[in-house]
């Protein structure tokens, strides 16, 4: 019996632009993957609990509107808080090039812009999470 | 004349076996597969008079106007808003003087959610992709040193529609103008935020009980607003296919339509003042064949159906917008081209009011430069083309003839089965629009990820070479700035004329009354946007929506 990766998608603040993160969710299930989406207007602390709870290897937030940086950094900051620092965060929507580095720097394992095939993420997350799986075993 | 199979077989045929076709999707976005070829055999039933008739006139598929862009172009209107209302201000400004001719302005997420800028969900988002409008004192900024009266003034705003326009309403009240003169749209269309958009508040019955306030309050007060703009381009956005957004689209239109009837409303007085608002995506004739099947429709339902008896009840008006989902990051330069073409088949659609992207739009939001470009793009075609000579040119093409009569049969089935559902409402809450959008929006993903729909740029003729684009940043001092005055603002009021407004708003939205008068007398009292629509929150609740993928 294989893991299965476990995935979180979720839309944190006002953005209601969700057609991204319903396709990457689609797209990620039919990878085999199980994914929990949370629905719309998530607060950084609604989405780290729903993690926890779920117990997932990864969380993905999808934004639009501009609010990356802020976002981001609110999440990443409630995961260590959490001593959940191992959770993969990465992301996506409407993010210049120019803000990758600052997003690197928080601690977001990858950002992927628009027009990114989804079979790039998938590949991502199947390479990424078993790495963090052989890196909790050997703790 | 010879039967189209006969060439089929023995010409095409031929052709096709020296040559074969080339193996690339011969497929609309929505679906529809056009033969290689359209004679008049094709349209054997036509009737000229009962498809197309006269411009100007009754079933207006060849435009609502007697004599179109030979009068009047379609009026440019870019849509425009970021940080504080002083630097949009400047922007409108700006754009006024590269000669657009009127006004559109785009809000950021607190204000289009109901929240005013110091609130702690605004944190982050304040004037990111939009200006920030809290109160009147915000919106006496943004319009400072604009002639009201020779400008019309679009406002894209929804679940809190009725306090901003009544905050545009004090505000052009407080500099003297008369109501009576203004011009403008507020875009108030909250049933295609549950299906597509998702800047919804209240749940779907009281939110549609506050758009039918403005349909009650809006001809009496300010006879030549448009008091709202149903609109299809954040159901295209949001991933659905053309036919999905005309006919999602015109189905809000009759549940309004039919809202308002149920108030007791004459259809005459109202449904002049109905416009449109429509994405051009990139199938260039299957977009001009939608904006003519659009106005067929609309005209032959309000006259059978609804028994509308004045024309101008009869007349899809309608706004454009170039399809910012089609914009790529990669190559943006490309953009100009797709925006020029699709800008193109908005205006032989026969559209009233355009707004072209800006290239950089898949990167951020756009720099003067870029605005200006997708402005000029439009004055090309107006100026240089030579297409405003004659009206409908297209009308005749065996083609586009056929595809506006499947997309009106297309989309009338949908019309039929969301009625048979009994409206929009019951298709909002049982998930039918999300199911069917996000079915479509899936499908469009993994045609282009299995490259059966070419993206230039994206999935093919790819180059590494980096763009340098100029973005646009918006200052982090925004949200300090408008933070400052919406403190001020409730530090100078009148607090009891305040207090006194608000509650006269919630009398009336608690004994379902008219709503309007105390938006204004609210807006007028500089109550913030956020205590406004609190007070509503209150009374009607908020909606949260079925969580599919």
């Amino acid at each position: 019996m294989e893991r299965r990766i476990r995935v979180l998608i979720a839309k944190p603040g006002l953005d209601g632009h969700d057609r991204g993160a319903k396709v990457v969710a689609r797209a990620l299930r039919d990878a085999g993957m199980e994914v929990i989406y949370t629905g719309l207007r998530q607060t950084p602390e609604m989405i780290v609990s729903a993690a926890l709870q779920e117990d997932v290897d990864a969380i993905g937030l999808s934004i639009l509107s501009g609010a990356h940086l802020h976002y981001f950094r609110e999440v990443k900051r409630l995961l260590d808080e959490q001593n959940a620092s191992d959770i993969l965060l990465f992301g996506g929507g409407i993010i210049p090039d120019e803000d990758i580095p600052k997003l690197q720097e928080i601690g977001v394992a990858r950002a992927f812009g628009p027009g990114t095939p989804t079979q790039e993420i998938v590949d991502f997350l199947k390479q990424a999470v078993p790495q963090r799986w052989s890196a909790q075993q050997d703790r | 004349m010879r039967p189209k199979h006969a060439w089929m077989r023995e010409t095409y045929q031929k052709s096709v076996e020296k040559m074969p076709e080339r193996p690339v999707l011969h497929k609309t976005l929505s679906d529809i597969e056009p033969e290689p070829l359209y004679t008049p055999e094709d349209l054997k039933d036509f009737n000229y008079e009962e498809k197309l008739g006269y411009p100007g006139e009754y079933p207006y598929t060849r435009g609502v106007y007697g004599s179109m862009y030979r009068s009047k172009l379609w009026t440019m209107r870019m849509f425009a808003g970021f940080g504080t209302a002083e630097q949009t201000n400047e922007r409108f400004k700006k754009l006024l003087e590269a000669g657009q001719t009127g006004l559109s302005t785009a809000f950021d997420l607190p204000t289009l959610m109901g929240y005013d800028a110091d609130h702690p969900l605004a944190k982050g988002e304040v004037g990111k992709m939009g200006v920030a409008v809290s109160s009147l004192a915000d919106m006496e900024i943004l319009f400072d040193g604009i002639d009201l009266e020779k400008v019309t003034t679009s406002m894209t705003i929804n679940a809190p529609a009725n306090a901003i326009w009544a905050m545009y309403l004090a505000m052009a009240k407080k500099k003297g103008y008369d109501w009576k003169k203004l011009g403008g749209t507020i875009q108030n269309d909250i049933l295609k935020e549950f299906i597509a958009q998702k800047e919804f508040i209240f749940p779907p019955e009281p939110s549609t009980k506050l758009v039918i306030d403005t349909f009650e309050w809006g001809p009496k007060h300010v006879p030549r607003w448009n008091f709202i703009s149903v609109s299809g381009y954040h159901i295209r956005e949001a991933g659905a296919t053309a036919v999905q957004e005309l006919a999602f689209t015109l189905a809000d239109g009759f549940e309004y339509v039919e809202w308002a009837l149920k108030r007791g409303l004459d259809i005459d007085e109202f449904a002049p003042r109905i416009s449109f608002f429509f994405d051009v995506h990139n199938d260039f004739f299957e977009e001009i064949a939608k904006f003519r099947a659009a106005r067929r429709i609309w005209a032959r339902e309000m006259r059978e159906r609804y028994g509308a008896k004045n024309p101008r009840s009869w007349m899809l008006r309608t706004h454009a917008q170039t399809a910012g989902v089609s914009l790529t990051a990669q190559q943006p330069l490309n953009n100009i081209a797709r925006v020029a073409i699709q800008a193109l088949a908005a205006v032989l659609g026969g559209t009233n009011s355009l707004h072209t992207d800006a290239y950089d739009e898949a990167l951020a939001l756009p720099t003067e430069e870029a605005a200006k470009i997708a402005l000029r793009t439009q004055q090309i075609i107006a100026y240089e083309t030579g297409v405003t000579h004659t009206i409908d040119p297209l009308a005749g093409s065996y083609y586009v003839e056929w595809l506006t009569d499947k997309i009106e049969a297309e989309a009338m089935r949908y019309i039929e089965e969301i009625r048979r559902m009994g409206g929009v409402i019951k298709g909002i809450e049982s998930g039918y629009f999300l199911r069917e959008i996000a079915d479509a929006s899936y499908k469009y993903q993994k045609e282009v990820e299995s490259g059966e729909r070419i993206i230039v740029g994206v999935n093919a003729f790819q180059d590494d070479e980096d763009v340098e684009v100029p973005l646009l940043q918006v200052d982090p001092e925004v949200e300090r700035v408008q933070c400052e005055r919406l403190a001020r603002v409730r530090r100078e009021r009148d607090p009891e004329r305040a207090k006194e407004a608000l509650e006269g708003l919630r009398q009336a939205a608690v004994e379902d009354r008219n709503t309007m008068p105390h938006f204004v007398e609210c807006a007028l009292a500089y109550c913030t946007l956020g205590e406004m629509m609190d007070v509503l929150r209150e009374v009607y609740g908020v909606y949260e929506e079925p969580v599919m993928v």
